[in-house]
């Protein structure tokens, strides 16, 4: 019956991340790659396989709930989706020259700049004072959406849309580097750089995150990485867990979303330093 | 220099809401499809004891789960394909996966189409080039780049 415990771990815990992965727009691959492999005993190609499975089910089932609610800025979404996808592509195609420990550093070093601008704004439940920048102009990026938590019709404007493509440029080479969901830069990204609402970036980080998957997704399943019944449970938990995850999210304030947001950022970040200097954990 | 604080009104809230609620549709209909059919099949291979590829022993967890770098189960679209016509319970589930796999890429194509039919060709443009390089990196994954 050993089998069956399994299922039910790995169910529980795919459940879990559905919701953080929804709840922060992140893939929730943070969570589940240590668990299966730690905790569980997996080896480090069924939790990547996994890990995969669940950013594309995070995202399309929160999306699913976020764009019928209007919280997802779909043309923002699209627009930086042509830096993501491209970066994924270059950053796939670099893998063989560059990497390594020094890799790891300069982007927990950046990771933790990004907590600590991102807690700069920790008060800040809305974006206030920001003038629509040119090109988010041309481009209609400015929306609105209704903010369950404030009980309010939030209308933004949005700026920065020039520094948004290499960002996600350097997001999108970024995962295919190192092997993380991107989720962790596109949010501090739209937050920081181009002053979206909080709820705002992280529904669209989710929509964006599932494209990025999908582009690796087809090597990792022929390579023989996505076991089915490890696979089987992360899909049905993320799922379920997605949907949880977009409900908490319309209820809660943006300045806790983004406070928990920084304590993974701040995690990750450790991680990725730990790895730069050679420890493992 | 004046701070603007009053955001300007977009005109463009119709046409993008009918959107966002088409491919938020189709989102939900691909995610309950998937999870069905994944259902199905890790349902069957509890019931039933069989993958449909390798001998089920439920007790010994490491012979399920464990790495061998030769997988035991279907990892090509043929193999997928064949299997589920076999009824294998493996097979039902990969396929449930690759549902899953493709919903992204359908909602790419699909917001191409939807743009279109609202004849907002500059985002026309912009989501068939993120269809463009989609379709790139499965052809360079398919070559082994």
């Amino acid at each position: 019956m050993a089998a069956i415990l399994f299922l039910i771990e790995t169910f529980s815990v795919s459940v879990g991340a559905g919701i953080f992965g929804a709840l922060l727009g992140l893939g929730g691959g943070v969570i589940l790659v240590p668990v299966l492999t730690l905790a569980l005993g997996l080896d480090i190609h069924y939790a990547i396989g996994a890990s995969i499975v669940s950013v594309i089910a995070t995202s399309s089932g929160a999306a699913a709930a976020y764009l019928r609610d209007g919280v997802t800025n779909i043309r923002v979404g699209m627009f930086l989706e042509m830096a993501t996808t491209t970066g994924a592509i270059f950053g796939a195609f670099v893998a063989g020259y560059i990497g390594g420990p020094g890799l790891f550093s300069v982007f927990g070093i950046v990771l933790l700049y990004s907590a600590y601008a991102m807690f700069r704004r920790r008060d800040a439940e809305l974006p206030t004072g920001v003038a629509m920048g040119p090109l988010a102009n041309f481009l209609r990026l400015g929306s609105s959406y209704y903010d369950t938590a404030l009980n309010q019709h939030v209308t933004y404007n949005v700026r920065g849309a020039r520094y948004g493509l290499p960002l996600m440029f350097v997001a999108g080479a970024v995962s295919g580097l190192l092997g993380i969901g991107s989720g962790v830069l596109k949010v501090p990204a739209m937050d920081i750089a181009m002053k979206l609402p909080m709820k705002v970036s992280t529904a669209t980080s989710n929509l964006m995150i599932g494209v990025t998957a999908a582009a690796s997704a087809g090597v990792y399943f022929v390579r023989g990485d996505v076991n089915p019944f490890i696979a089987a449970p992360v899909a049905m938990g993320v799922l379920i867990g997605a949907t949880v995850g977009t409900r908490l999210m319309m209820r809660a304030r943006s300045t806790l979303i983004r406070r928990v947001f920084i304590v993974v950022l701040v995690f990750v970040a450790l991680q990725m330093l730990a790895k730069g200097v050679g420890i493992r954990f | 220099m004046s701070k603007v604080a009053q955001p300007i009104p977009t005109n463009n809230n119709d046409e993008t809401m009918r959107i966002e609620l088409f491919i938020a549709r189709l989102l939900r209909w691909g995610v309950i499809l998937s999870f069905s059919i994944v259902a199905i099949g890790i349902g069957a291979v509890i019931l039933t004891g069989q993958t449909g590829y390798h001998q089920l022993r439920l007790d010994d967890l490491n012979s399920i789960v464990g790495f061998s770098g030769k997988p035991d189960f279907p990892n090509t679209l043929g193999d997928v394909l064949t299997g589920v016509l076999a009824l294998k319970p493996y097979a039902i589930i990969a396929l449930g996966l690759l549902v899953l796999i493709a919903i992204p890429v359908m909602r790419v194509a699909v917001s191409v189409i939807a743009f279109a039919l609202e004849r907002d060709w500059l985002y026309v443009a912009i989501t068939a080039f993120v269809l463009m390089i989609l379709v790139l990196s499965f052809v360079i994954g398919e070559t082994g780049g």
